[in-house]
Formats: structure tokens, sequence, C-alpha cells
């Protein structure tokens, strides 16, 4: 065991090497824009420079002179596209600001123009050549600009159903012996995967294909099938593997169908590949919130009161929003609350997902403010989170399906070293640097879906496995791979794994960290078909004992436990039983409480997630504590974080390996998205200004001295066959407040507005 | 990017034909349409985006047989303009006699770029304000002469606060050159008329009212080497920033100090990160010399050398940052172990 590769503790699958280990070291993993494709055209985009008003004119003599240019697509000229709606409003899309379709320009960055050339060196330069006039019209940045609209989430987004409320919020919080009222910001961030947006559209007659890194094949394949106006099974999307994704690719954008439709008339493939700035406008991003946090407690510590409202920024025509109220009225023991979410419609490109959406920025506040609450009461922050914490939420009074939110607090601070911390501000110190700890609950809703998969066996114990999930650096392969070996019995590296094709039985949206839960679940289920075939080969299905049906998985027992209580089965023999060399099965599967409509949604691309507080009799939640150290340099003000400690009780781990990576990272985010992350805005013309690499900071090496996961065991058999929560998007919850709470105790100062930068300091 | 002519050169005086050939438009060395590629990290980055547009590069590395030495002789240092910013930062006796010319360049950039860049292009290098980086902003100064200025009002976090203009306010991103204006360097330069030295402190140029004039180099003109006169074992780079790697300055200051029996005998102190061209903090030398020191004495220090500093409205923090900067790098170039 290495600390990369942590023992297996009860209910841990082992800590296996990554399945896609050596090809992505050796660089023979092919992302989206290393397939090949015969003769292909390059596209370039031209974006607009302004971010509201219209094109008037362009100039292409200069472009047109560039030798190798094909074709320049505007409005003028674009194929005609049938609109989708957001995916929200039970469409695929990530905006429904459909760029090509008239002059006007909605956002910054707005794809205006389509070069089409012989290269990528010809297309960029004509595009760098075009030129463009417009008239500008006064734009609304964000918060506080004028000419922005505000209103209620309630009623325009239909996923943001209701405001959270319990009890009487206003008279307990008047009569609270201690009453907290603060604000909090979060800024606007990208997401900057590695790989960039890129799109290649092939066409075989009237087949499409589609390489594109994307988050979910099914929903873009149905998507751009609907804008194009063809048939969904004409349709293909490829990745076998995706450079990040985050949630910025989990819905379709506008250039998918563009590309296609652009392919199609020019009779000829088209690679697109954006620029990163590019990147920061055609996609979507985390949009800047706010938030007014009350709590009121009693002298003890008692949480009597505690509202949370909150707003987000987003498009003029789309009200995206997060909403995070859904959980931080749940995470505490309180019987009266209240929450109220809203929008403010600024001149700004549609936001979308980008991990762990919610709880990052409304955690952030909450866990903020429990911080200050615990120096108002003079308490032991980890203390108020015990005397608060719950088995049951608030809002609905149900039952926590399992948490082990206290587990985590205490196991992270023995390992952190939090008892050795002296609670006064500004009392620790080294040399140069102020040093303060912080801590901080983290959380995340367990989440799965309906999908598909199809196994087949062969006599050999060889087995392919075969579901349309996402390997997105999570680990997909790996524990998919590894829940079919366990589950059949077979070796695993006699186990092949196809994923990333939309020509595979559909799997959801690897989005919500709803993956692993829902494609192993679903894998589970058809390796239980298979087995339950070759036993019935073996003896009569009337005879089947007790303990056989257990151990082919179609008894009462939750599967987790069945599983432990397997025995090989005799391969060889079944298949001679059966006499035929391969046996395959197909399979749906969808948890307990989807919606009826929920495999018909499967294959047409639409997402049934269920989980969270969603749930019926329950309410199914990851959690975990973080502990910080950060060091303020007294003279300079620079803030470095040595040290991140994270404690996380997530169900089964399927693999110790690949949940520790998605941990640590998770922490190494949201330090980052304390510290370093922003994308800036130039309000007076509502257009981002570091998209790059070199002005949009985030951590590098150097930045991360120390960080440490452990994982706690946790048993949950009321979620899904596999037992598993998903875990992808827990880290980085939480820990953003951890620091602002680590650098008050460094230095007395409370900091509520992210990111904190040293020129926020003040000691 | 835009189609353009390669040419390596073999030798200086071809480089420099090749470069003065392009020389006759009559433009500032900015905007000259044939430029020299060293490491390439700053060229070819402001190539893709657009935003230098030349039509022949002159590739001159095949020069770093003569032009890559890192000479440290009994009294001075020469060092060619063509040697990595690896090489120079990793060397023994520069690290020993030069520490703050060791630390700029070690606490520069990636080791990857450090790894590719060179002197003669790190000096060379241009602003990071993300205005000028990027073409569809229309005005820039800098890049579109008599076009305005972006950044005066907009997102200036970066910016720099002394050597401003009306025009620009352009931070000078590089943290060598702040080690070599503050030990009195001399570039050589090799040019169509022979060789010619320069102080280096007359190498940059304020944006003043024509902002795309950076250098007083000519087009056809090539740095070729630095030279240092003098040992300077107490001399400290402190460098506050965002990150902890990988990041260029929000403030800094190169130190050197010659004390004697507790007497300030001379003193170099040079700021980075929030000036508009390498600066050399004068006043704040002419403090601190013949003075013992103190931290009273720091702080006036840092306090001269930014007396006629202008902030904005998002980089004014850059005015008190960089004073705690210089007072705590004269903190420990007293302190320091020779
Ligand atoms: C992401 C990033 C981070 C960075 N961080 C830092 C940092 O923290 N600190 C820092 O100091 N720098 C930093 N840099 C800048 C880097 O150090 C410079 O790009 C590099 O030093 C330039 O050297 P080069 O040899 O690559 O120059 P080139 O790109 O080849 O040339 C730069 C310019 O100088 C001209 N030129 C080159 N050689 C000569 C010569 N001998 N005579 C006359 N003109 C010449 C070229 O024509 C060109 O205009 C960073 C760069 C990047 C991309
Ligand atoms: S500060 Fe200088 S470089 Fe930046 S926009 Fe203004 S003129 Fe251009």
């Amino acid at each position: 065991m290495t600390a990369a590769a942590p023992e297996a503790k009860a209910n841990m699958g082992r800590p296996v090497p990554r399945y896609d280990a050596v090809s992505k070291v050796t660089g023979r993993a092919t992302y989206a824009s290393d397939m090949p494709l015969a003769n292909p055209a390059y596209a370039f985009l031209v974006t607009s420079a302004i971010s509201k008003g219209r094109v008037d004119n362009f100039d292409f003599d200069d472009a047109r002179a560039v030798r190798g240019v094909i074709d320049i697509v505007t409005h003028q000229n674009a194929p005609k596209l049938k609109e989708s709606k957001l995916f929200s409003n039970g469409g695929y899309a990530g905006t429904t600001i459909q760029p090509l379709k008239s002059p006007d320009i909605a956002h910054d960055g707005q794809i205006i123009a389509v070069v089409i050339a012989e290269s990528y060196e010809a297309a960029r330069e004509a595009a760098n050549r075009v030129k463009v006039g417009y008239t500008v019209a006064a734009p609304s940045a964000t918060f506080d600009s004028p000419g922005t609209t505000t209103a209620a989430a309630k009623g325009q987004n239909s996923q943001f159903k209701e405001d959270p409320k319990v009890g009487d919020f206003a008279g307990a919080f008047e009569a609270a012996e201690i009453q907290l009222t603060v604000s909090y910001d979060t800024p606007t961030q990208h997401h900057n995967p590695m790989e960039l947006f890129s799109t290649s559209c092939a066409w075989i007659g009237d087949d499409l294909v589609i390489y594109e890194p994307s988050q979910y094949v099914h929903g873009l394949k149905n998507g751009v099938a609907e804008q194009l106006g063809i048939d969904a099974d004409k349709v293909r999307v490829v990745n076998p593997y995706v450079g990040g994704g985050f949630g910025s690719r989990g819905s379709m954008t506008p250039r998918t169908a563009i590309i296609a439709a652009i392919a199609k008339r020019l009779n000829r493939p088209i690679k697109l590949v954006p620029t990163r700035d590019q990147g920061f406008t055609i996609t979507t991003y985390r949009a800047e919130t706010r938030h007014e946090i009350k709590l009121g407690a009693s002298r003890d510590g008692k949480l009597v009161a505690l509202r949370h409202e909150g707003a987000e920024v987003s498009s003029r025509p789309d009200a995206y929003c997060v909403g995070g109220t859904k959980t931080t009225t749940r995470l505490y023991a309180c019987p009266n609350v209240d929450s109220l979410v809203s929008i403010v419609r600024a001149d700004r490109n549609t936001p979308g997902f980008m991990r762990s959406p919610p709880e990052v920025p409304y955690l952030f506040a909450l866990e903020s403010a429990m911080d200050e609450l615990a120096v108002k009461l003079d308490m032991d922050p980890v203390e108020l989170r015990r005397i608060n914490d719950t088995t049951t939420e608030p809002i609905g009074g149900k039952p926590y399906t399992s948490r082990s939110l206290m587990a985590c607090f205490d196991e992270a601070a023995k390992a952190f070293g939090w008892a050795q911390r002296s609670p006064q501000p500004k009392s620790m110190a080294e040399g140069d640097w102020l040093i303060g700890y912080g801590c901080a609950a983290t959380c995340y809703p367990t989440q799965m879906g309906p999908a598909a998969a199809r196994v087949r066996l062969q006599r050999d114990s060889r087995t392919r496995v075969e579901i349309a999930g996402h390997e997105i650096g999570t680990g997909a392969y790996t524990v998919i791979a590894q829940t079919a070996a366990e589950r059949l019995g077979v070796p695993l590296e006699k186990v092949a794994v196809f994923i990333g094709d939309s020509d595979l039985p559909p799997a959801p949206v690897a989005g919500g960290s709803n993956s692993t839960a829902s494609t192993c679940s679903a894998v589970m289920m058809v390796c239980d078909q298979i087995r339950q075939r070759l036993f019935k080969a073996v003896m009569p299905s009337d005879s089947l004992t007790e303990k056989a049906k257990e151990t082919v998985g179609i008894s009462k027992a939750p599967s987790t436990q069945a599983a432990k209580s397997d025995r090989p089965l005799d391969l060889e023999k079944a298949f001679d039983a059966l006499g035929v060399g391969v046996v395959e099965e197909y399979g749906e599967w969808k948890p307990e409480g989807a919606p009826l409509d929920s495999f018909r949604a499967m294959h047409s691309g639409h997402v049934r997630l269920v989980g969270g507080h969603q749930m019926k009799d329950k309410i199914a939640y990851a959690f975990g504590a973080e502990f910080v150290e950060v060091r303020v340099n007294r003279f300079t003000h620079e803030i470095r974080c040595p040290r991140l400690v994270g404690a996380f009780a997530a169900g089964r781990i399927m693999n110790p390996r690949t949940a520790r990576s998605q941990l640590m990272g998770g922490l190494i985010w949201g330090m980052s998205s304390a510290l370093l992350e922003a994308t800036e805005i130039d309000e007076r013309n509502a257009r981002y200004v570091n998209d790059n690499f070199a002005d949009y900071l985030v951590p590098v090496n150097a930045d991360v001295a120390g960080v440490e996961v452990i994982l706690l065991s946790e048993q949950d058999d009321h979620i899904n066959p596999a037992g598993a929560k998903g875990l992808g998007e827990l880290a980085n919850v939480g820990t953003n407040a951890a620091i602002c709470n680590a650098l008050y105790h460094a230095t007395g100062q409370r900091i509520r507005k992210l990111p904190v930068r040293l020129e926020n300091i003040e000691v | 990017m835009r189609p353009f002519l390669y040419q390596r050169a073999t030798d200086p005086d071809m480089a420099v034909q090749a470069l003065s050939a392009a020389a006759a438009a009559n433009n500032p060395l900015t905007h000259a349409s044939a430029q020299p590629l060293a490491g390439g990290t700053t060229l070819i980055d402001l190539m893709k985006l657009d935003v230098m547009r030349p039509t022949a590069i002159v590739d001159i590395n095949p020069l770093a047989r003569g032009w890559s030495a890192i000479e440290p002789g009994r009294d001075n240092l020469r060092l060619g303009a063509l040697a990595r910013m690896s090489d120079v930062a990793a060397h023994d006796e520069i690290q020993r006699n030069y520490p703050v010319i060791a630390n700029s360049l070690k606490l520069a950039a990636s080791a990857q770029l450090r790894n590719m860049a060179t002197l003669g292009g790190n000096v060379m290098q241009r602003t990071r304000c993300s205005y000028f980086r990027d073409v569809s902003y229309e005005n820039c100064n800098k890049r579109n002469p008599g076009s305005g200025c972006a950044a005066m009002d907009g997102v200036n976090r970066m910016h720099a606060v002394l050597g401003v203009s009306d025009q620009c306010i352009a931070t000078y991103p590089g943290d060598f050159a702040q080690a070599l204006i503050a030990l009195d360097a001399t570039v050589e330069i090799t040019g169509r008329s022979g060789s010619r030295s320069l102080p280096f402190a007359e190498l940059h140029k304020a944006p003043g009212n024509s902002p795309d004039i950076e250098t007083t180099l000519q087009p056809g003109e090539l740095i070729s080497a630095f030279t240092v006169s003098g040992r300077w074992p107490r001399s400290v780079y402190l460098k506050a920033r965002d990150r902890q790697s990988y990041e260029f300055a929000l403030s800094s200051a190169a130190i050197a100090l010659d004390v004697q029996d507790g007497t300030i005998r001379d003193a170099r102190v040079a700021l980075g990160g929030v000036a508009t061209i390498p600066w050399r903090a004068r006043e704040a030398e002419a403090l601190l010399k013949g003075q013992k020191f103190d931290d009273g004495l720091a702080q006036r220090a840092a306090d001269a050398a930014f007396a006629d500093a202008r902030g904005r409205r998002h980089n004014s923090f850059k005015i008190a940052l960089g004073k705690c900067v210089v007072a705590r790098a004269l903190q420990q170039a007293v302190t320091m172990e020779i």
C-alpha cells in the first residue's frame, strides 16, 4: 500500500491501479481531437468583441485572401438550425442563445462567424483578418450594474421548485439569544479543463459521427439530432476519454450543431479546436453569487433560526440557477428555517454546472457563518457542529440514509492536530508567517439515474462491458471493470470496458457525482442476469437454495452484502451445461423512486436523477470534514495554504485509489476557489478579462504542499445496489469556508468575499 | 498566426543584416517587420495572439556558441544574451556572489520556460497587460498608438504605480532586469555600425507619450551580453505574488548592499511589478547610504521609493505592498549570512 493507494477498510473495494493508466501516461489514449479524420477541413471561430448590440457589417477581403480559405459562415449564410430548449426545461442545451441566427449579440465572445479552411493555421489566420463593424449597446455586466433585472428563482426555473422553509423563522430569530447576520460573495469562475472545447464532425451519407469531449454522449446525440432535424439514431457521439469536464461538457453548446451542419453542406469532415479564451464564452461557467445568512442560536449553541438568501447571475434569456439552499437549509438541526433564491439577469453567456454547482457557493456562506457563530459563542467550531448534528433533515423531517459528519470531523481533527490550536486569533506564528487553523463541513447529495449496460461473458472468463459512461478522469473505466470482475468472479485483467460512445447502452450525464452509483448499479444488475442464467443451467430453478439465490443476487439481501458472501461459480461447468460459448445480457436499471418515464427519457438523452433531498421517505448525502492550515506573511500578506486534511464518508468506496485522487483534487480545487480562481469582468463592457491560463490562476505544484485524504468506512444499504455515494464533487465543497475561517484565526480579520487576495488582508 | 519568413542567423553580421533589411520602414522596434527569435516564449506567444505581426523572424539561437557564456571574473561578471535563465540561476558562483541575479531568475516563470528562455529575450519581454494581449480591444496605445488605454479605468490590478503616464500604465513584468539595474549593469549591443554599450538603466524607456517605444534599441540591433562590475554577495531578490511559483510579481525588490562595520556604504534598490520599466529607487538609496541600519531607516527608504507612486482603482494596494517588500528585503539583505 502507498499513499496513492490507501488500504481498503471495511466496505471498500481494492485500490487497483487505473484501467487506463498506461494508455494515458504513454499518450496512447485518444481524446476527441486526436481522432483521425479523412481529409478534414478546419474551422476557426470568430467571436464578438462586444457583449451587447449587433453586427453591422463584415469585411472579409483580407480574410478571403488567405490561401486555403474555403468558406466563411455568418448569420447571413449559416445553415438553419432548430432551437433546443434549455436542459432544465426538457431540452439539451446549456444556453438558448443560438449564434449565427441573427446579427444580434447577447454576450461577450459570442460566435459571429466560422472560418473554414484547408488547415488550422489558415483558418486561424483568416479569422484574425476578419474585420467587424458593430453597433454597441450599453451592457449590464453583473450585480449592481445598471440595467439588470432581479426576480425570485421560483417560478422561472422549472428545476428550482421551492424555497425551503419550516417553522417561524422571523419570530425565532427575533427571540434568539444570539443573532448573527452576515453577507458573503463568491466570484465568477470558469472550469478550464485542460482539453479544449473541440468538435469534429464527419458524415457518412446521412449518418453523423461527432468526436467531442462530452460528459453526456446520449444527451449530445439527441440534442444535435434535434437541432439538425434528423433522427437521433443517425447521430453517434464518440469520446473514449475526456480531458476534464467539471460540468462544462454536461449540456450541449451551440458549436456542435453549427459545425455538423457546415460539414454536411461542405460534404467534408470538419475539425474545430477553439482557443482557451473562446472556451470562456462559448460554454458555461460558475456565475458569481451573493448571500445573506441569518443565524439565531441559544447560548449553548443550539440553532433556533436559520435564513439563507442567495442571489445568482444568469443570462438575459435563461434562468439558470444552482439554488444551494436545498442543501444549506437541511444540513443542521434547526426548527425555524427560511430561504430565498433570486436570479439577476445580465448581458452574459448562460452559466451552467461547475463542480458541486450549488454547494460550493452556498456552503461557503453557511460554513463561514457557522464559524462566525462559534466565535460569538466562544465555542470550538467542531463542537458547534456536534451540537447541531442531526439524523433527520429539518425541512421535511426525513431521515438521512446515513450520516457520518461528526465521525469525519473527529477523524480529520485528529489527523490535523486540531487540539494543538490555540483558539485566540493571531496567536500562532512562525517566523514571518502568521498561522491559522480552520475547518468546515462538506456534503454532497447522493444521486443516481437510470442506466443500461450490456455485458458479455465468455467461457474463458473474458468479459466485455458496454455502457455509455464517461471517463472524465474520475476512474470510470476502473470501477466499472472492478464491479464486473467482482460480480462475475472473473479476474480483473479479463474485463474489457467500453464507454464514451452513444452507440452503447445509455448512462446518465457524468454530473452530479452520480456516475459510479448509476453505472456500477446497472453493471451489477446485468452481471447478475448472467450469473442467474449460468446458475439455472447448473441447477434447475425450482431447486435454487436460498444460498444460491443470494449468490446470484436475486435475494432480498442488499447486493453489497450478497457480493461479500459470494462464492466463485464454476464458469466452465456452467457454460458446458448451457451449451454455449458466450453469454450476453442487456439490462436497464433505475433507482428506487425514479419517475415512470425514466427509461424512455434515458433513451432520448434526458436525465432523471433521483437522490439527495428528493427521495421519498429519506434523504441521502455524503459528508466530510475539512481542516486547513493557512499562513499569512506579516509583511507582504501573501497567503499560502500548506496543509489540507479531509475525512470523507461516502458509502461503499469502490476503489480507494481513484476515490482518494478525486478527493485530493477536490481539496486542491477548494483551496484554489478560495484563494486564486476568479474570472475578472470588465464592468464597462461586460467582458471577461483574464481568459487564459497565465492570468486565470489555479494552484501550481508549489502551492500544494500537503494534502491528506482520509476515507471512512460507511455502509449504506438504502441508496443503490452498489451502496456507493458519489464523491467526485464532495471535497471541493466547504474548503473555501475552511480557508476563510483559518484566515480569521491567523489574522483576526473576517473575509467574506472570494477569492481572498493579499490586498484584502489588513493586519 | 500570420505567415512569416524564417531565417537562421549563423553569425552576428548575418543576424544584424537580416534584421536591418526590414528596419527601413522606420517603425519603432516593437512594430518592426523583422524580429529576432531567442527562446520564443514571449515572441511566439504574442504572434499567436496576433499582437505582434512580424513578417520575418531571425532565429539567433545559432549564435549561442559565442553569446551564451556565463563568465564570472575576479571582479566582474559577464553574461551572454543567449544564456538560458535556468543555467544562470543554477550557476554556483552566481548564487554565491550575485544572489540577487540567481534568485531573480529562479523565481521567474516556470522550470520549462526558464530552460527555453534567454537573458536577452527576458529583458526584452513585453507587458502582460490583458488589454495589450487581446487584440479585440481597439484601445491600447502601446499596440495601437493613439487609440487610448483600456486599462486606465479597466481591470488594472496588475498594473504599474510608478513611471506611469496618461497614455499607458502597463507594468514591466520581468524580474531579472531589476537585478541588472540595481547592480548598474552594462548592456552590450551589436548593430550595423559595430558594437556599443549602454548602461542597462538606459535601455528601457518609460511610456510617456509613446508607449509603443519600449527601449532605446533600434531595429537591427541585438543585445549580445550584460556585464556587472564588482561582486554583490550581500544581495537579495524578494518577490511577492499570488502563487508560490510560476507567477509574475505583484511587487518585488532587488537589493544589494555593501555594509561595513554596521554602516551602509553602498545601497542599491530596484523595484519590480510596480513600475512601467525596470525601476531604480535612487531616493531610497540616498537615504540608506552612510547610515546605520534599523527598521525605521528601512521604512523611510521604502516610503521614499514610493513617494511618487500613483495608484488606480484596482492597483493602489501595490503602494503599501511595495513598501513592505522593500523594507523586508532590506532587512533580509542586512541580516543575511555571507
Ligand atoms: C506563463 C509565463 C510566465 C512567466 N513568468 C515570468 C516571471 O515570473 N518573471 C519573468 O521575469 N518572466 C516571466 N515570463 C517571461 C519569460 O521569462 C520571457 O518570456 C522570457 O524570458 C523571454 O525570453 P526568450 O528567450 O524566450 O525571448 P523571445 O520570446 O525569443 O524574445 C522576446 C523578445 O525579445 C527580443 N529578443 C530576443 N533576444 C534578443 C536579443 N538578444 N537582443 C534583442 N532583442 C531580443 C525578441 O525579438 C522578442 O521581441 C513568463 C512567461 C510566461 C509565458
Ligand atoms: S496600459 Fe498600456 S498596454 Fe495596457 S491597454 Fe493601456 S496602453 Fe495598452
